[in-house]
């Protein structure tokens, strides 16, 4: 793994980062959604995708209850089935995630806390990184910040640019993933925009969405960030993460993900060190396929946990 | 210069929708006379798939409308169908039917709707109970939907088999997914057409063409399919579909009434596919003397 703190970089000036050929994208995805994966493929590709999974709830009324269970069911995710994998890690609220560090306990499974006045990111910088070194404090391994759309689009990409480093340097040992909630942002020109200066200002993972506002993680979003994230590490040798949320809860799609992440960044990429999806129904699917593809039986949602 | 007609593109019915089949597969069904009917979509396991999904998504929103409001809504199926009588007169006739058959089978099928109509808010009060126990409870047992339920509709009767079938199972609250005759589809589209002009929510019935021995094993082994109403004649399928269903326990009714006949309509399929849900209420003793209900 290489650190992004041991090296000087030449910060380029963002005004004039590459636009986007939309026409091109939208071509390329079509492409790469219609791959045909033949069955034995389709299992590992399916057992991949759930060690990738960041089991995600973020609702106002979450309980330490809900928590609790989402985590019983990070570690047990169908128990009928023989060696299958947990899911990457759990992602919950700052005051969830002392509950989820303790129901999680040596499993191995990481606890992802979102961050910085999550969702909207509407709130001084100060109050952003208490909200950041309080969930560091209460254990979470990985922060999920939001940026600043408001002045990103404002074009204070200095702005932004600085947040992004102050909380990077909150998180300590935490890594640090970048919402940059695309759905917003409204032009792939303007996503790999924010790609560029999140991933400059220290982001270990650059994140399509908060899975709050629709669109989320369309292919065509997480195809330009993708291409940010390998020009970015040609030109520095860093490498940075990748997280789709929001709108992926078909094992179908989380597949033609996969398939893109390694025709694009390639296959260093496949790896839950490096590639996540932020999802809460998502995992249901993949077991529901896994069954299926076992026993020939079209399975129901009647016989699996529920989300 | 004489005009060409134009042809319809009989297509499937998934939730509110007429897709073609994902397979891009066809088959041409011929009448007595060997004339090509028309070409009809040859549903694979995916379309089933798909319209299992359909139909369970739709399945909470139908279950829980008022019964009056499905009762409204099942009437509306008979009204639209009186409309477009001409149309079905001229696809039974090209199936094979003579002009007195077709008409005959038409009028029974808007018939039976009504008749049905009438039942979706009766049922309940004839099949739910109160139940005398022995102690101080009001004990009551009351119907509910099953849920999903798969129909592979008869091979005679394009219409009425349809008609039998579907109706009683959805004016009870389910949803359909129900594989057309295979050898007479022509009016299983048309009738698709109706169900979706006539304010039925999209994915409570959905409709395929095609083959019944490719489609039956995925049909008796779907876990989110709750129960069956077989109609076809193969003896040998309906024994395939009790051995595939038992993965959860569906349950399988055979249709074995003669569509034509008044014996296959009655409130009892309706109550085929109900499930009996008992209640006990703590209370004093409703019946006797000093309650003071």
């Amino acid at each position: 793994m290489k650190s992004s703190a041991s090296k000087k970089l030449n910060i380029p000036d963002f005004r004039f980062t590459p636009t986007i050929d939309k026409v091109g994208v939208e071509e390329r995805v079509a492409r790469i959604q219609s791959r045909s994966i033949k069955k034995e493929s389709k299992v590992e590709g399916m057992k991949m995708a759930l060690n990738m999974i960041d089991l995600t709830t973020l609702e106002g009324k979450d309980t330490p209850g809900k928590v609790k269970q989402l985590c019983y069911k990070a570690q047990h995710l169908h128990d009928h089935y023989p060696d299958l994998p947990t899911v990457a890690a759990v992602c919950v609220y700052p005051s969830m995630v002392k509950t989820a560090k303790k129901a999680l306990g040596n499993s191995g499974i990481k606890v992802a806390s979102v961050s910085t006045a999550f969702p909207s990111g509407q709130a001084p910088r100060n109050i952003k990184l208490d909200d950041t070194k309080f969930a560091v404090d209460q254990g979470a391994d990985e922060i999920d910040m939001v940026i600043s759309r408001g002045e990103f689009l404002a074009g204070n990409y200095d702005f932004v640019f600085d947040e992004i480093a102050a909380i990077k340097e909150a998180c300590g040992q935490a890594r640090l993933k970048v919402i940059l909630e695309t759905g917003e942002l409204v032009t792939l020109d303007n996503v790999r925009r924010a790609s560029e200066i999140a991933m400059y200002a220290g982001a270990d993972f650059i994140k399509t969405s908060t899975g709050k506002i629709q669109p989320a993680a369309t292919m065509q979003v997480t195809y330009t960030m993708l291409m940010a994230i390998k020009d970015y590490y040609d030109k520095t040798g860093i490498m940075v993460g990748m997280k789709p949320a929001g709108g992926i809860s078909k094992s179908k799609l989380a597949l033609h993900n996969l398939i893109m992440v390694k025709e694009t960044v390639g296959d260093d990429w496949l790896d839950n060190e490096w590639f996540r999806f932020g999802a809460s129904s998502l995992a249901n699917d993949i077991l529901m396929q896994l069954v299926k593809q076992q026993t020939g039986a079209y399975q129901s949602g009647d016989y699996f946990s529920i989300d | 210069m004489e005009r060409l007609g134009i042809l319809k593109t009989y297509k499937i019915y998934i939730g509110g929708k007429f897709p073609r089949t994902e397979s891009g597969r066809y088959y041409s069904p011929k009448n007595a006379s060997g004339e090509a009917l028309a070409n009809i979509c040859l549903s694979s396991r995916k379309d089933l798939r798909n319209a299992v999904v359909a139909a369970r998504s739709a399945f909470g929103g139908w279950a829980e409308r008022a019964a009056f409001n499905r009762s409204q809504i099942v009437y509306r199926i008979a009204e639209m169908l009186e409309g477009r009588r001409a149309q079905f007169l001229e696809e039974l006739m090209k199936q094979g039917s003579t002009k007195q058959q077709a008409e005959k089978e038409i009028n029974l099928s808007i018939d039976r709707i009504v008749y049905y109509a009438g039942w979706c808010d009766k049922y309940q009060q004839i099949f739910s109970t109160v139940n005398p126990v022995s102690s101080s409870h009001f004990n009551f047992s009351a119907m509910e939907p099953t849920g999903v339920v798969g129909v592979i509709a008869p091979e005679e009767g394009s219409l009425i088999g349809l008609v039998s079938t579907i109706i009683p199972i959805i004016a009870g609250g389910n949803t359909v997914v129900c594989l057309a005759s295979e050898k007479l589809p022509l009016c299983a589209i048309t009738f698709a057409e109706v169900l979706q002009t006539s304010d039925v929510p999209g994915g409570v019935v959905n409709i395929l063409t095609g083959n019944e021995k490719e489609l039956l094993e995925h049909f008796g082994s779907h876990m989110d399919i709750n129960a069956l109403c077989y109609a076809g004649a193969s003896e040998d399928h309906l024994t395939q579909l009790n051995k595939l269903s038992t993965g959860n326990l569906k349950r399988i009714r055979n249709f074995e009434a003669n569509c034509m006949d008044e014996s296959s309509q009655s409130p009892y399929f309706i109550q085929d596919y109900q499930e009996v849900k008992t209640t006990w209420h703590p209370i004093e003793n409703i019946g006797g003397s000093t309650s003071t209900y």
